[in-house]
């Protein structure tokens, strides 16, 4: 039993199946990296583990506890954090009172959300911002707010949504060091991702899925190899060539 | 910054010395007015709380201002009661019928919701005019007044419910009920992917808003004596003005409704002496020019009615 | 049995009629997105015109009807030129501040209109208004029937503007996508300023064919208002077809709930329709129907 266990999910719009029979557990402790080209449903089966478009079939199991039919909210007070493809900034409000929104989660005291949004944000190195209103941060920094707003709820998984997407290297390169220091502080990362030098550089296994079914599994190595996923991005041509 | 903290505290006290002292010296009519402003901070206030800080924007406030008059108003036309039980029995029976009515409408978003409970006022309005077994329709209630001609008994009471409802509205707003509304307000499914269980607690903000609201109905009861459907359900009067009111001073703050609140009352009854019913016309026009220059109010446009009178170019931060 | 069948087909009458006026706000809608709580107003505006030519020239309303129409496309347009686009889109703390804007506008258009002619009830009676005839025991109102084909009419004219012309199928795009119209050469602003303009005209044909049949007083709009969303919501926004069938359903639901409820509560059973409607039917008739 995975400590994330993702069970023949399927889910449909009207006549397109977005996600289609996915099965994968995610380890505890470790970054697991998913790719595979636009619209192949990654943020999707994202949207599956957390509710926020419930599986058409399917079981998700998390520490043992099934979450397919949970809310939302309750999903997230089990223990798993996400964080979105377009960000989603609590805009007129401070970037230390977003963090304290994710901070309440797990205390109703004001001082103590507090003292925990300060440390979580110094830890995500954000604290020069802390007062300044959301929605006037760069994008980066809007980002690695949305992280430290879901860490404060001290969650034991992280689904981070195309983190790096409209990053410059440089930024590329911090948040990959925050989600290295966020597993080594003990939480599991699930990461979607476009941007390959993120993702290859941080995953222990990866999968890669297109048309909402997998293609290919394996380390970082081995994706990057693998026919499938070349014909997947670039077509038959440069697959037959490898 | 301790020196601004004294200054403001200062203010308030004086205000507050002068809201209790000062009124036995004024005229009856002056004192009518002011039993309005209490009133009206009241609603303003309530109202802020589901609409400015949890950004659920309700059309249809005016149901729970009704029922606060009519739980009164109903108890003292089958049962012979005083209506001053209403001021209990009114804020209950909103609450009451609030929270069914919130747990349906909570699955409206935005204008989808305003709606709906802009249909529930209306159709509250007309079943209390049909049904008139139950609510004598719109013949309406009439009680006596308690204490006669006396204004000023009436105008502590409302001005003690309407600092409570500025205290219950303050307590809220720096606890963590305040963090989550404004998390609402901003971004519902973050704030669901936070752990946030939002129709609770769009529930919670609910509840003292539809109480106060109650509250004032039930007051305005006891006061005026003499209620009816048209009168206590209505949409334009009540439940569109509430909002005006809390718009004028400036929504999603503590004091905006409150100076909102007294704007308006001040301003409705000058209007109303000084050119008679044109003053029904003012209003809207006032509503359409607000919205479209200074729709976060006086004190969230602030900034804005400052520049006016300066010269100073805005400065923006960078972000996109 | 001869009950029934009037009922039903007086609300299918009337339904019509309502159709008319529910269009005219459901390609406001859907061209915009915005509620526009103002449509209702503007109808009684046009009635009042229809109402000043009557009394002063002797036109009928449904002569009337062509004059006032020119009149509130041009109202229309100018009030969503210069003061509904301010508020669109413009981040504010309380979100709905352009439905807001409409309501005001609407009350500030009937405390007008109230100053000019009082609260008083008017109407343009001619004997025609009363006239019925009769089919198997049923009494059919001939101004009902009359004002229902009319309105099919407008209905029809309506459908062959969107789907044969050029600048009707310009405003279907806005509709459905204003970003991939505006890269097919559609100028957005311009197509939205006329929409406004046109489904203030249908308001304006709508209350014109309901002032033969009933009494005209400056908040005669108000259950109007509510049923146009109703309608709206019921069909869908944006939809022609889905207007109709709207309209057609409430009015037999209502005129049933006059006749065997209660003629008071005649506007509840829009009500109940509008919130059962919101909440198990997100997608309105359209979706069911499936255009």
């Amino acid at each position: 039993m995975a400590y994330l266990d993702i069970n023949h999910v399927v889910r449909r719009f009207g006549g397109l199946v977005a996600v289609n029979d996915i099965t994968v557990g995610i380890e505890q402790g470790e970054i697991f990296g998913l790719i595979g080209p636009n619209g192949s449903g990654k943020t999707t089966l994202f949207n599956c583990i957390n509710n926020y478009h419930p599986a058409n079939s399917g079981e998700i199991v998390f520490k043992g506890i099934p979450i397919t039919r949970r809310s939302t909210h309750e999903i997230c007070r089990l223990g798993i954090g996400r964080t979105f493809q377009v960000v989603k900034p609590l805009r007129r409000m401070t970037v230390l009172e977003n963090v304290m929104a994710g901070a309440f989660l797990r205390t109703d005291s004001v001082t103590k959300a507090r003292d925990k949004a300060t440390e979580v944000l110094d830890f995500c190195e954000l604290l020069h911002r802390k007062d300044m209103l959301a929605k006037d941060l760069p994008i980066a920094d809007k980002k690695r707010m949305e992280i430290a707003r879901s860490l404060a709820g001290e969650p034991e998984l992280m689904l981070l949504d195309e983190t790096a997407a409209g990053l410059n290297p440089k930024e590329i390169e911090a948040a990959m060091a925050i989600v290295k220091k966020i597993r080594d502080g003990g939480v599991t990362c699930f990461v979607v991702e476009h941007v390959m030098k993120f993702i290859m550089g941080i995953s222990d296994r990866m999968m890669c899925i297109n048309f909402g079914r997998e293609i290919a599994r394996g380390t970082p190595e081995e994706i990057a190899n693998h026919p499938d996923v070349i014909k997947a991005y670039l077509g038959e041509k440069y697959a037959k060539g490898k | 910054m301790a020196k601004k903290n004294w200054f403001l505290l200062a203010i308030l006290g004086l205000g507050g010395v002068a809201v209790v002292a000062i009124p036995p010296f004024l005229g009856g009519y002056f004192q009518h007015v002011l039993i309005l402003i209490m009133m009206w901070i009241t609603m303003a206030t309530a109202w802020n709380l589901l609409g400015g800080y949890c950004g659920q924007v309700s059309f249809g406030h005016a149901v729970f201002f009704g029922l606060g008059a009519y739980g009164g108003g109903l108890l003292y036309l089958h049962w012979d009661i005083s209506p001053w039980w209403g001021m209990i029995v009114g804020p209950l029976l909103a609450v009451i019928i609030g929270i069914p009515i919130g747990l349906i409408t909570f699955r409206l978003r935005g204008a989808y919701f305003a709606l709906a409970m802009l249909a529930l006022g209306e159709t509250f309005r007309i079943v209390f005019t049909n049904w008139e077994s139950v609510t004598a329709g719109a013949v309406g209630i009439i009680t006596s007044r308690t204490w006669g001609a006396e204004k000023l008994p009436y105008y502590y009471i409302a001005l003690a419910i309407a600092a409570l409802s500025i205290y219950v509205a303050y307590y809220l707003i720096r606890s963590k009920y305040g963090y989550y509304f404004v998390s609402i307000r901003e971004d519902q499914d973050a704030a669901e992917g936070l752990g946030i269980p939002t129709t609770r607690y769009k529930l919670y903000a609910l509840i003292p808003s539809a109480f106060f609201t109650g509250l004032a109905g039930a007051v305005f009861m006891n006061y005026i004596a003499y209620i009816e459907p048209h009168l206590v359900f209505n949409l334009s009067a009540i439940s569109i003005m509430m909002i005006l009111a809390v718009m004028l001073g400036g929504a999603g703050s503590l004091w905006g409704p409150v100076l909102g609140a007294a704007i308006y009352t001040i301003l409705s009854e000058a209007l109303r002496a000084a050119i008679g019913p044109i003053s029904y016309l003012v209003f809207p026009i006032i509503a359409c020019l607000i919205i479209m220059f200074l729709p976060d109010g006086i004190l969230g446009d602030w900034d804005k009615i400052k520049r006016v009178f300066s010269r100073k170019k805005p400065v923006h931060v960078g972000g996109e | 049995m001869t009950l029934f069948g009037q009922t039903l087909i007086t609300g299918l009458l009337i339904g019509g009629i309502y159709a008319v006026i529910a269009i005219g706000m459901t390609l406001i809608m859907g061209v915009m997105k915005i509620i526009n709580l103002v449509h209702g107003a503007l109808m009684m505006v046009a009635m009042y015109i229809c109402l000043v030519l009557f009394k002063s020239f002797g036109l009928h309303p449904y002569i009337g009807m062509i004059p006032a129409m020119v009149v509130l496309f041009l109202i229309g347009y100018f009030l969503q030129k210069y003061s509904i686009e301010r508020v669109f889109g413009v981040e504010t703390i309380l979100p709905e501040s352009q439905v807001l804007l409409t309501l005001a506008m609407a009350l500030a258009i009937t405390e007008i209109v109230r100053l000019i002619f009082t609260s008083d009830y008017q109407s343009t009676y001619t004997p025609f208004s009363s006239k019925c005839f009769y089919l198997g025991g049923m009494s059919i109102s001939v101004p009902y029937l009359v004002s229902f084909g009319i309105a099919m009419a407008f209905v029809a004219a309506l459908h062959i503007f969107l789907t044969r012309t050029d600048l009707g199928r310009s405003v279907v795009a806005t509709a459905q996508d204003r970003d991939a119209a505006t890269y097919m050469g559609v100028d957005a602003k311009r197509i939205t300023n006329f929409t406004f303009g046109l489904g203030t005209a249908l308001a304006a044909a709508g209350g014109a064919l309901l002032l033969p049949i009933f009494y005209l007083f400056p908040d005669v709009w108000h259950p109007y208002l509510a049923k146009c969303f109703i309608i709206t919501i019921l069909g869908g926004m944006g939809s022609t077809v889905g207007a109709l069938s709207g309209g057609l359903v409430l009015g037999i639901a209502e005129t049933f709930g006059a006749t065997y409820w209660s003629p008071g509560y005649r506007d509840v059973v829009g009500f109940i329709i509008f919130v059962l409607v919101l909440l198990f039917l997100p997608g309105g008739l359209k979706k069911v129907i499936g255009r």
